[in-house]
């Protein structure tokens, strides 16, 4: 804030130590970054407790949008995994919670968007992948790598085929955390950067007040293109690791 | 909001099913089924519509990240096993080569999968490829 014409956009994505806190070299120290998602985990948990704490007959409103949000990834994983993926239901409804809440709580100014950092992403989505490894192993064993081996192919193109498709499963955590990730980023930084018009142009007079209206226009509207992309992006995710995870439940159907 | 309103809610409801009596139920039980009846006739149009969000985002931006990021994630995937390889191995251009190439070819199966023209892991491509084809 030192310069008010230069905002720099990227500064809100900064990592700052709350808490300093190093063991064995490590610094494990609980930033701001760590701040925010104990506080997505609190409003989550938060929100559906105290929106089903009533059990009424008839759903309140509050209760009514808990049960919508059930409903919704129920019929998610039914849909894509079959009744036999809603095993993983907690599993899904908690990573759908988690990321929803993150993305809309980084909508509001000063809040820290834990999702546009990609090792966070990262994590999510090798969790994914390996909740699908594990699994997958663990109910058909060796079975699973028939995933790798599409039926059909000529046997002297198995070799080559399984290791183009061993790496393009290798690559759905990489795909599943860069899209995630690129979109909370990209639309922060577009955001402040409209933002930062505004301020620019109304520091130049009268002139550039009445034309500082414009970037305002656009700002009231990425606004609500954002919190679209923010409950869009934790749909896409949730979706994303039911189908995988069906791949986990069937493979080679 | 929700404590204030179960109070409410509650007393309400007893008094007005002892009063009606079993002819209520019935007709609750007959609008509940017509209710799900037209949901059921709704439900195929919600799905398309999630569809097409899902495919589409809004216009074509989401279906660009979409794609985009499938095939980057093909040959960064492809480019980092490569390093590997020859990290451990010490061939040191080769395996860098030779899996930048098997990560393109992953990339543009991801991205083909991705728009529906492959068919999905494991799937035998009788079921999706004559429809998927033209």
């Amino acid at each position: 804030m030192a310069a008010a014409d230069k905002v720099d956009p990227i500064h809100q994505f900064h990592i700052n130590k709350i808490v300093p806190i190093e063991i064995g070299g490590y610094d494990l120290s609980f930033t701001n970054s760590s701040l925010f998602m104990v506080v997505t985990v609190l409003v989550a948990s938060a929100f559906l407790y105290l929106a089903t704490s009533g059990r009424h007959l008839v759903p309140t409103r509050w209760q009514s949008s808990a049960e919508l949000t059930y409903e919704f990834i129920a019929n998610m994983l039914k849909d894509s995994a079959g009744t036999q993926g809603m095993r993983f239901f907690p599993f899904v409804f908690s990573l759908f919670m988690f990321i929803l809440v993150a993305n809309l709580l980084g909508l509001f100014p000063y809040f820290f968007t834990v999702t546009s950092h990609i090792i966070v992403t990262f994590a999510l989505s090798v969790l994914v992948i390996g909740v699908v490894l594990v699994y997958g192993l663990a109910k058909h064993g060796f079975g699973f790598f028939k995933l790798f081996a599409p039926s059909g192919v000529p046997a002297i193109l198995i070799p080559l085929v399984a290791i183009i498709e061993v790496v393009s499963f290798l690559s759905r955590p990489v795909s599943l955390s860069v899209r995630l990730f690129a979109n909370m980023l990209a639309g922060h930084i577009t955001l402040k950067v409209f933002a930062g018009f505004i301020v620019s142009l109304s520091a130049l007079g009268g002139v550039g007040v009445a034309g500082a209206v414009l970037p305002l226009i656009m700002t009231v509207a990425i606004t609500g293109l954002e919190v679209l992309v923010a409950c869009l992006q934790a749909y896409v995710f949730a979706i994303l690791t039911c189908m995988y995870l069906n791949d986990a439940l069937h493979p080679g159907h | 909001m929700a404590g204030n309103n179960g109070p409410d809610g509650t007393g309400e409801t007893g008094p007005r099913n002892d009063r009606k009596g079993d002819i209520r139920d019935d007709e609750l039980e007959r609008r509940r089924r017509e209710l799900g009846a037209s949901l059921a006739a709704r439900h195929p149009k919600a799905i398309e519509g999630e569809d097409n969000a899902q495919a589409g985002g809004s216009t074509g931006y989401g279906q660009a990240f979409k794609l985009s990021s499938e095939f980057i994630a093909g040959v960064v995937v492809g480019i980092a096993i490569g390093w590997m390889v020859d990290h451990l191995a010490g061939t040191s251009p080769w395996g860098l080569i030779v899996f930048l190439l098997v990560g393109f070819a992953a990339g543009v199966l991801n991205v083909l999968r991705s728009a529906g023209m492959v068919a999905g892991f494991g799937q035998t491509k009788s079921g999706a490829g004559p429809k998927d084809l033209k």
